[in-house]
């Protein structure tokens, strides 16, 4: 009867091994999810230069809201820490907003092939950047479910802990996703 | 507790089971008509060599065939712009690899997903599909074929219609008596024997082969459409999308260019069926549309509830 705690043994260490697995998987899930965000702000920042150059002729009495985009775009860039750079690229995500509404209003400017192009790759940034943070919170909800018996044991053996949600800043809550056709 | 199960696994496991079972079929076929001929050995080895060379051909060129039949070009980026962002975006949401993606010029609206595997994976959208659609509906669309990558039901279909492709391809053949035409081995009376064992097999295969297509199209279950349906809600997190997509559909037409038989069930909409509204028929590749539609509305907290 020996052999009933040998596979009693070999059993449990499968499930150790098999949740470890499932841990790690998840973990780095998130993390790339997380630099995934980073990524489509980023592209954003790199094709806003272009959109000015290609309105700003058009639009001589809408400086003001160029501008807003302009230094929102700089702050972006420059802010340090998770918290300042999330606030930052919701006021950008706001001016761009603006931006879009004056655009409408011009239909030469509507019209030109460039400026429908840059508009639909901004619309499918502010789009990316959105679901790669829903990605983000979701992968984040799987992973917290470690903390859930039997898999904390494993959890708290290896240092996986419960990690944080991507909070929405109040200004950005009501950004729907850009329905520009 | 973290599941180890999901429908993703369990495609790939009945994947397997499917090609092992083909192979099985295969052999037994083959060793039959060998042995009806007085060489079993002879009649297996035939069959393995069939068997690879149709697994092969599904297995590896499944998807390019599938895309050749329904006249699929590659997106041009600068041309299909829109498409490429929805599916990139798409991708984002389901945090799988970006698929190739394909248009088919047709006046229907239809879309399909194919792929062995996520890493591989292909999307493909008519230019009707594309013309009518805003950019809510069309993320609702890809998002249901994104549900059906990431669930290997892709890999699955390709699995499927290679069973019943073979045994209507063996079934074919062995009535013909192909293979053994012109061997003429045993004169008269290895003839006589041989066209015993044909009678046989072929009633054999003749049976065989319904069998096998009610297979595909059982296992092809709504439940797939359903399950498509609500996970592909989850990435655009807009169930409303693809409902108002899907009423398009219903509207306009699902046609396809070189819609067949064989393909019909890795459509968004079965574009065969021409919206007879029967398809409570146990045999439907597909939910009907009013279903799916009402479904997703539910998702939405919109109209009638559970269906």
């Amino acid at each position: 009867m020996g052999w009933i705690p040998a596979i009693l043994v070999i059993v449990l260490v499968g499930w150790f091994v098999l949740t470890y697995n499932v841990l790690v998987r998840l973990r780095n899930q998130f993390r790339n999810a997380w630099y995934q965000i980073d990524v489509q702000l980023k592209r954003r920042h790199d094709l806003i230069p272009n959109l000015v150059e290609v309105v700003k002729d058009y639009m001589a009495y809408e400086q003001e809201t160029l501008t807003r985009v302009i230094e929102a775009r700089g702050a972006a860039i420059s802010a340090k820490g998770a918290a300042a750079q999330g606030k930052a690229e919701n006021l950008l995500t706001e001016s761009l907003k603006s931006l879009f509404a004056v655009v409408e209003k011009y239909p030469e400017l509507k019209a030109n092939q460039n400026v429908a192009s840059l508009q639909e790759e901004l619309t499918g940034t502010e789009n990316k950047i959105a679901f790669a943070r829903q990605f983000y919170n979701d992968s984040v909800m799987t992973y917290n479910k470690i903390q859930s018996i039997p898999s904390n044991i494993i959890a708290s053996v290896f240092d996986f802990s419960q990690t944080e949600y991507f909070e929405v800043g109040e200004e950005s809550r009501a950004v729907p996703r850009a329905d520009l056709r | 507790m973290l599941s180890f199960y999901d429908a993703s696994s369990r495609n790939v496991r009945m994947s397997r089971l499917l090609f092992l079972a083909l192979f099985a079929s295969f052999l037994t076929v083959g060793g039959a008509i060998g042995a009806a001929y007085g060489s079993a050995a002879y009649g297996i080895a035939l069959a393995l060599i069939l068997y690879a060379i149709l697994a092969s051909t599904a297995y590896f060129r499944g998807s390019s065939i599938v895309l050749s039949i329904h006249g699929a070009r590659e997106a041009d980026p600068s041309t299909h712009q829109k498409l490429r962002n929805v599916v990139e975006e798409m991708s984002i949401a389901s945090g799988l690899p970006m698929p190739r993606v394909f248009v088919m010029e047709s006046p229907g609206m239809n879309a399909f997903a194919a792929g062995r595997r996520p890493s591989e994976a292909i999307v493909a959208v008519t230019t009707g599909l594309l013309e009518r659609l805003n950019r809510e509906e069309l993320q609702g669309v890809i998002g249901h074929e994104m549900a059906h990558i990431k669930s290997r039901d892709t890999l699955y279909n390709i699995c499927a219609a290679v069973l019943v492709g073979a045994i209507a391809l063996l079934a074919d053949m062995f009535l013909r008596g192909t293979p053994f035409r012109g061997r003429g081995r045993s004169g008269g009376a290895g003839r006589g024997r041989g066209n015993a064992a044909f009678f046989v097999l072929g009633i054999l295969l003749a049976l065989l082969a319904p069998f096998a297509a009610k297979v595909l199209q059982m296992s092809i279950s709504r439940q797939r459409e359903y399950h498509a349906d609500a996970v592909g809600a989850q990435f655009t997190r807009n169930p409303l999308g693809l409902a108002s997509a899907l009423e398009k559909i219903a509207q306009t037409g699902a046609q396809v260019p070189g819609e067949n038989r064989g393909t019909q069930h890795l459509f968004l909409i079965n574009p065969l069926r021409h919206f007879a509204d029967d398809s409570s028929a146990l045999l439907s590749t597909h939910p009907s549309t009013a279903l799916r539609i009402q479904r997703l509305q539910a998702m939405a907290g919109v109209g009638a509830a559970v269906v």
